[in-house]
C-alpha cells in the first residue's frame, strides 16, 4: 500500500525523479539528500568534481545499489530494474568480456536488456557499420584498442533503443573526434524523444549539450535547473577599453572594477548599461570597445560550487 | 537465461573445456602407471614360492592337494610350489635355492611325506607353514570319494541383499561426493571474471543479482552435466566391456537401476546446485583470485565433513542420524541417493528434491543479498540501534 501510494505521487512528466537520496558507505556519507527532476526527452548533466557523488547517485537511480534513504522513480517505476529493458547504461569503468567478439558483445548487452540475441546481432552489425567498425565485428574485444572497445560498449548501451540513456563520464578516454561523434549521437537520440543523463567533470560538454544540469559538490546538489538559470545567477560582465586612462567618468565604474591588460572588467551595475554609457560619453572616455558578456557555466559553477570544486574539475578547455 | 547461455558457451567453447573433459583421464593414467608398478610389486609379494625337493611322485601328490585347495580358495590364496629334483649335497641345494630370486623362493621343503622338513625365513606359525602342513596332511590321507552335496538355491537372503545394497549406496555416495568436490569448486571463482572485467556494473544495472547467480550456477551445472555425459558414456562402455556385458553382477539398488541412475543424475545436480550456490556466494565476496585460492581449502574440508555426515546413512537409512542428514540440506542429496540404493519407494525422494530446491533458492537469495550489501555496498540505512554515534 505504501509503495503504491509512493508510486502514485510520481509524475510522468519526468523520466527520472529523485527525492532526498542519501547514501552512506560505512561512516562516510557519499550522497547527502540529492533531489533531481529530469524531464522526459531532455539532456541532463550531472556536473561535479571527482568524488562529488555523481556515480553513486547514478547507481542509485539505476537500482544497482539501494539508497540508505530517499526515493527515486525511473520511467515512472520506483523499482528501476523493472524498467531495465527501456534503459541503457554506460558505466564509468568500462567492461566487456575480452573473449567475446564485438558483434556478440553488443548482442549480449542488448540481450541483458531483453532483446533477442539474433536481433541484437543484426542490430550490432548495423551499428558497427554505422560507426565504421564493420571490419572489427568478428574480432575479440581483447584485440581492440581502448577507444574501439569503448565505442563497442556504447553501441551495446544503445542497441535496444532505450528510452532513457545514462552515461557515466562518457567522454573520458575519447579523442576529440570521437567526443564530437558522441555529442552528435546524444543530440540525435534526444531529438527522437530519448532522455539522456550523463555525468561529467568537463563543464564544456555540459554547457554545449545540456538543457538542465545538477551541480553536485561534496554529495549535495548545489544547483539544479536549466543551464541559463545557472548562468543567470551571476551578473553580466562588462569589458571596457577606453582611449583616456582617467577622467570624471571613472566614478561611474563600480568600486570593484579591475583593470586587466588595459581593459576594465566589472559586473554590470543594477542600474543597467544606459547610465554607464551616458557617463562614459559625457566624460569623454573615448570608448574603444565595450562588451557585455553573460557569464559561462564555468563561472557559474565556480560561484555555485566554490573555487575548490572548480579547481578539482580541472581546466575545462583541456577537457574539450 | 542470457547469463547462463553466455557462461555456458564461454565455458564449453573454450579450449580449456577440452582439458576439462580429459581431466578424468589423468587419474586413470596415474592409476594405470601405479597399478602396473603395484602389480609388478604384487607379483613379487604375492603368495610365496616354496621349493619342493622330494621324490617326483610325492611332489605330484602334493601339487594335486595344492590345486584342490586353490580351486576352493582361489589361486592367489595358496602358496606356490616349484619342483626341484634332489641333489646329492642336500644342504648346498637348500642354500642355493633360498638365494634364488627367480622364482623368489621363500622356503624349501625337503625329506619325504613321513619326515618332511621346511627350511626358510618363516615367522612362527606363519601362513606358509600352516598351508604346507595342510597340504602334507591332505597328501598323505587316503582319498575318500567326494560326498554328494545337495544344494538348494534360493532368492538372495535379506541380509546379503542389504549388504549388497549398502555397498551400492556407499559407491553411489562416494561417486557423488568425488564428482561434486571436483566440479563445484569451480564456482568459487565464477564472479572473478565479471569483477576484474568491470562488467559486473553493467549486469547489475540490467538484471537482479539473484538472476545473475542463478544463471551462473545453471551454466556451470550444464557444462558439468555435459562432461558427465561424455565421461559416463565412456565409463559405461568400459565397464560393459570389462565385465563382458554381465552388468547384472553389480548389486542392484532397491529402486532398480534405471531409477537409481536417474536419481544419481538428479541428486548430483541438486548437490551441485546446493554446494555451488554456497561456493558462488562465498566466492563472490572475494575480490581477487588469491582470495579464492585461500578459500578453496576450507571449502574442500567442509565438503569432506558433509560427506562424513552423509555416510552415517549408509546401512541404516531410517536411523535418526540418517534422517537428520537427509534434512540437513547440504548432505541431503548424498543421503537420499544412498536411500535410493537401499530402500524402495519414490515418495520421500520427491519430498527431498522439493526441500533441496527450496534451499538452493534460499542460499542464492542470501548470497545475492550479501553480494549487494558487501560488494556493491547497497542496502537501506542500518537500523538506529546498529548505528554508531558519529557525534
Amino acid at each position: 500500500m505504501l509503495r503504491q501510494a509512493l508510486a502514485q505521487s510520481w509524475t510522468s512528466e519526468f523520466a527520472v525523479e529523485a527525492r532526498n537520496l542519501v547514501k552512506d558507505f560505512g561512516e562516510k556519507r557519499a550522497v547527502d539528500g540529492v533531489s533531481l527532476t529530469v524531464p522526459t526527452g531532455s539532456i541532463y548533466g550531472l556536473l561535479g568534481p571527482n568524488g562529488a557523488g555523481k556515480t553513486t547517485t547514478l547507481r542509485m537511480l539505476l537500482g544497482i545499489i539501494d539508497p540508505s534513504s530517499g526515493e527515486r522513480s525511473v520511467l515512472g517505476n520506483i523499482r528501476p530494474l523493472e524498467v531495465a529493458s527501456r534503459v541503457g547504461y554506460l558505466p564509468e569503468e568500462r567492461g566487456l568480456y575480452p573473449s567475446m567478439n564485438a558483434r556478440e558483445a553488443i548482442a549480449f548487452l542488448g540481450a541483458l536488456r531483453g532483446m533477442p540475441l539474433a536481433e541484437g546481432r543484426r542490430r550490432g552489425d548495423q551499428l558497427l557499420a554505422d560507426a565504421g567498425l564493420s571490419d572489427w565485428a568478428k574480432k575479440p574485444i581483447r584485440t581492440l584498442s581502448k577507444g574501439m572497445a569503448q565505442t563497442v560498449q556504447l553501441l551495446g548501451t544503445l542497441v535496444h533503443d532505450p528510452r532513457l540513456i545514462v552515461l557515466d563520464e562518457p567522454f573520458s578516454g575519447l579523442d576529440p573526434i570521437n567526443q564530437g561523434k558522441l555529442e552528435r549521437l546524444i543530440r540525435e537520440r534526444a531529438a527522437n524523444g530519448v532522455t539522456v543523463i550523463f555525468s561529467t567533470h568537463v563543464i564544456a560538454h555540459a554547457e554545449r549539450l545540456c538543457e538542465r544540469i545538477a551541480i553536485i559538490a561534496a554529495g549535495k546538489v548545489a544547483f539544479e535547473g536549466r543551464v541559463d538559470e545557472a548562468r543567470s545567477r551571476l551578473r553580466q560582465i562588462v569589458r571596457l577599453r577606453t582611449r583616456a586612462c582617467d577622467g570624471p567618468w571613472r566614478s561611474a565604474l563600480p568600486a570593484n572594477a579591475r583593470c586587466e591588460h588595459g581593459e576594465w572588467v566589472f559586473e554590470l551595475p543594477d542600474s543597467g548599461p544606459e547610465p554607464l554609457l551616458k557617463a562614459l560619453m559625457d566624460g569623454d572616455a573615448g570608448i574603444e570597445t565595450l562588451a557585455i558578456e553573460r557569464p559561462g557555466l564555468h563561472e557559474a559553477f565556480v560561484a555555485i560550487a566554490g573555487e575548490a570544486a572548480a579547481e578539482a574539475m580541472g581546466n575545462p578547455e583541456l577537457g574539450g | 537465461m542470457v547469463i547462463a547461455r553466455r557462461d555456458f558457451t564461454a565455458t564449453v567453447l573454450s579450449k580449456t573445456f577440452f582439458f576439462f573433459l580429459l581431466g578424468p583421464l589423468f587419474p586413470l593414467l596415474l592409476g594405470g602407471v601405479f597399478g602396473g608398478i603395484g602389480a609388478r610389486v604384487a607379483s613379487q609379494t604375492a603368495q610365496p614360492v616354496v621349493a619342493v625337493v622330494m621324490h617326483e611322485k610325492e611332489f605330484e601328490v602334493l601339487y594335486k592337494a595344492r590345486q584342490r585347495l586353490a580351486d576352493a580358495t582361489g589361486e592367489d590364496a595358496v602358496v606356490h610350489l616349484a619342483y626341484y629334483a634332489p641333489e646329492p649335497d642336500s644342504d648346498a641345494q637348500v642354500k642355493r635355492l633360498l638365494k634364488s630370486s627367480n622364482p623368489p623362493i621363500r622356503a624349501v621343503l625337503t625329506g619325504w611325506f613321513g619326515d618332511p622338513k621346511l627350511v626358510g625365513d618363516l615367522r612362527p606359525d606363519s601362513a606358509t607353514e600352516r598351508q604346507i602342513k595342510l597340504l602334507l596332511r591332505n597328501s598323505i590321507m587316503p582319498e575318500f570319494p567326494s560326498p554328494r552335496l545337495d544344494v538348494e538355491r534360493t532368492a538372495p537372503a535379506a541380509g546379503s541383499m542389504a549388504k549388497d545394497r549398502a555397498v551400492t549406496a556407499q559407491l553411489g555416495q562416494m561417486f557423488l561426493f568425488f564428482l561434486t568436490i571436483l566440479l563445484a569448486g569451480m564456482l568459487l571463482s565464477q564472479m572473478i571474471e565479471e569483477k576484474s572485467n568491470k562488467i559486473i556494473e553493467v549486469i547489475a544495472a540490467a538484471v537482479p543479482i539473484d538472476s545473475m547467480f542463478l544463471g551462473k550456477l545453471f551454466a556451470m551445472l550444464g557444462a558439468c552435466l555435459l562432461g558427465l555425459l561424455v565421461w559416463g558414456s565412456i565409463g559405461f562402455a568400459t565397464v560393459a566391456f570389462l565385465s563382458g556385458g554381465n552388468l547384472d553382477k553389480i548389486p542392484a539398488p532397491a529402486v532398480g537401476w534405471p531409477a537409481f541412475l536417474g536419481f544419481a543424475v538428479i541428486y548430483f545436480s541438486m548437490n551441485y546446485l546446493l554446494l555451488g550456490a554456497l561456493f558462488l556466494s562465498i566466492g563472490a565476496q572475494a575480490s581477487t583470485a588469491r582470495e579464492v585460492q585461500i578459500l578453496s581449502m576450507p571449502v574442500t574440508f567442509a565438503q569432506v565433513l558433509i560427506f562424513g555426515l552423509a555416510a552415517v546413512a549408509v546401512g541404516a537409512p531410517n536411523s535418526p542420524g540418517a534422517m537428520a542428514a537427509a534434512i540437513f540440506p547440504l548432505s541431503s542429496p548424498l543421503v537420499m541417493l544412498a536411500r535410493a540404493a537401499e530402500v524402495p519407494g519414490f515418495g520421500p525422494h520427491f519430498l527431498a528434491l522439493a526441500w533441496q530446491a527450496l534451499w538452493v533458492g534460499i542460499i542464492l537469495a542470501i548470497g545475492a543479498r550479501l553480494f549487494r550489501r558487501r560488494v556493491l555496498q547497497s542496502g537501506r540505512a542500518r537500523p538506529f540501534w546498529r548505528r554508531r554515534s558519529t557525534a
